[in-house]
């Protein structure tokens, strides 16, 4: 298991390292010189210099980039151009929103997921399999930002029922906070739930068929068991694995999402980077990103091999 | 160029078995076929498909308006309205012949990005699969791409390079390369254990040969289901960059522009913001229905599911 561990952990900080190798190189690839837009629009070649040394960017490359490494592990990942404040403190306040609304979306996602999945496995023939397979069917088509702004006109201005857009912390009122919240995280969750019931009922499908579901059944095991204990438990891998994959897509949506809902998170700290060109807030949102994303997924890779013992035993004889 | 070409001519002059060559292909194909036929909602999926990529081709034939020409006396039509079949905009552009150019440029840059994400990941999946030690080296490289969320991706791009159609399509076409690879490794890992494959090497074939001659041919069924799933994926992928306008740059009509625009007429004219949503649900509906048809056809375990 430790092997493995380390194993597992030594590769992700070598996608750790070569990532952020990337987002510098990306953000050096920038047409102009950084030097020539701080000294401001008379580029005066005394000027240029001086803030060519100030910031060291007259340093050999690796030089600039370890700077880079060091400053970014600290915390400190430069400063707005348009606002001059320290991106990190921009972070902090956009992150907590994010979070909120992923957590909220992954969690409508997988109760939905799982228990349309069942449903599509275990009634066959059914109409309900029909239902289950036509919203998972539905749910990969339907672009979700178009679902959010459909929302909106049907549920927030038609009928009034919740608010269409803003944002309250929920610290402030926790009631409010989760009004706002609702609508934007299930238009999130949608799609999700879509890949999770498909991967539910293929796996549940699978278990199904498998000798000790035979033999549970045969021991007279109520069918409600059956599917419950031994079929389900076992799907719960796929899904877990399934949930980390989709971590991508989940970060992509939040930035749709946020952007219809107008909710101040990272999304939108994102997107309003890109218009006003703020390349230290596009480089630390980028960095960041890529970040949390592997660590994630290494959590998951190491939770999944808690959950079947086999995943870990094959990791270590390669 | 247009989709469901590519995929019935591929799955015509390829062996789309995936099983070992040996045994005859042409039955086989036709019993793959038959399957797809038998499914009402893949020949669904076929049939709006076919009249969606047609009407896209021949969108500047069929358009009645050029898509970017306003008609400041006919704004906020409603659909069904003398003149404007689906209605027209805040500008009185006739949204019909939007949303046919706009589904236009969606297919281009989903079949380009796929086309694109197809090339560079087929081989390096062939290499990961077949030669073991280099296994770990396009892992890593895996894994570095899937470190940058699509849009994450998208939004650097866009930020380097300037947002346009090409930025989007090669976006979206990098972040499909690590699950093309994924899918081409454990198909070459599956049929390079296959006995034939060994009895190739053994007469002595070199490695070049057994991959294009054995390897790629039988993955190409595979490779056919995931460029159903990839394009549809794009297509949706260009909806959300056009309507963060990191994709289509406006007036060019693209369906995610139009919902973008849309949005501040919603409660107006809420039909400009529905019928391109539907439109981009038509046609990524399509794709998944023939794709699920494909792989289901293609299952060696029959018509269980």
């Amino acid at each position: 298991m430790r092997r493995y561990l380390l194993r597992r952990s030594g590769q992700s900080a070598l996608t750790l390292l070569l990532s952020s190798m990337v987002v510098f190189a990306g953000i050096r690839a920038l047409p102009g010189d950084p030097a020539r837009a701080l000294a401001g629009e008379q580029n005066d070649p005394a000027q240029v210099a001086a803030v060519r040394a100030r910031y060291g960017l007259d340093d050999p490359i690796w030089v600039q980039y370890w700077h880079f490494l060091t400053n970014s592990l600290h915390g400190d990942l430069g400063t707005s151009v348009r606002t001059g404040i320290p991106v990190s403190d921009m972070l902090k306040s956009a992150l907590p929103v994010t979070a909120e609304l992923s957590v909220l979306a992954l969690l409508i996602a997988t109760v939905i997921g799982i228990l349309t999945g069942i449903v599509a496995a275990t009634r066959r023939g059914h109409p309900a399999e029909w239902a289950a397979n036509g919203f998972a069917l539905l749910g990969l088509s339907v672009p979700n930002f178009w679902l959010g702004l459909m929302a909106i006109l049907w549920l927030s201005v038609a009928l009034g029922v919740l608010p269409a857009s803003g944002y309250v912390p929920f610290r402030e009122d926790p009631g409010a906070n989760l009004q706002h919240m609702i609508l934007p995280a299930i238009v999130l969750g949608t799609q999700l739930a879509a890949v999770i019931m498909r991967q539910t009922r293929s796996s549940m499908l699978d278990a199904l068929e498998t000798d000790y579901v035979r033999t549970a059944r045969a021991k007279g095991l109520r069918e409600r068991n059956v599917v419950w204990v031994h079929g389900l438990r076992n799907s719960l891998i796929v899904v877990v694995t399934i949930v980390g994959l989709q971590l991508g897509a989940l970060i992509s949506g939040a930035v749709v999402t946020e952007r219809i809902f107008a909710l101040p998170g990272f999304g939108k700290l994102t997107i309003d980077a890109v218009f006003q060109r703020d390349y230290p807030v596009i480089q630390a949102v980028v960095l960041v990103t890529a970040t949390a994303y592997i660590v994630i997924n290494l959590l998951v890779d190491l939770l999944y091999s808690l959950i079947d013992p086999r995943i870990r035993v094959a990791g270590e004889a390669t | 160029m247009s989709v469901t070409d590519k995929v019935s001519r591929e799955s015509t002059t390829a062996d789309p078995t995936g099983a070992a060559p040996p045994q005859p292909g042409r039955p086989r194909r036709r019993r793959v076929l038959h399957r797809l036929r038998r499914s009402p909602l893949a020949m669904t999926g076929l049939v709006v498909l076919c009249i969606a990529v047609l009407a896209a081709l021949l969108a500047p034939v069929l358009a009645p308006y050029d898509p970017n020409e306003a008609h400041f006396d006919a704004v906020f039509q409603p659909p069904g309205s003398p003149g404007y079949l689906l209605g027209t905009d805040d500008l009185g552009r006739d949204i019909l012949s939007r949303v046919l150019f706009g589904a236009r440029a969606s297919l281009l840059v989903g079949v380009l990005s796929t086309a694109l994400a197809m090339v560079v990941a087929v081989p390096l999946g062939l290499i990961a699969g077949y030669f073991s030690k280099l296994d770990a080296v396009v892992s890593r490289l895996t894994d570095l791409v899937l470190a940058f969320p699509f849009l994450i991706l998208a939004v650097g791009l866009a930020a380097i390079r300037g947002a346009s159609l090409t930025n989007a399509a090669l976006a979206i076409g990098i972040a499909q390369i690590p699950g093309i690879i994924r899918v081409t490794r454990s198909e070459t890992l599956r049929l390079k254990s296959l006995d034939y494959v060994a009895a190739a090497v053994a007469e002595g074939a070199s490695d070049l040969w057994v991959v294009g001659r054995h390897i790629l041919p039988n993955s190409v069924s595979v490779l056919i289901v995931q460029a159903t799933v990839a394009i549809p994926a794009a297509i949706l992928g260009e909806a959300v960059l056009s309507f963060l306008g990191l994709g289509i740059q406006p007036p060019s009509p693209s369906l995610g522009t139009m919902l973008s625009e849309a949005q501040q007429s919603i409660n107006r004219a809420p039909w400009t913001a529905v019928i391109p949503g539907l439109a981009i649900i038509v046609l990524t509906l399509a794709f998944n229905l023939v794709g699920d048809g494909l792989r289901d056809a293609l299952d060696p375990r029959g018509s269980r599911r």
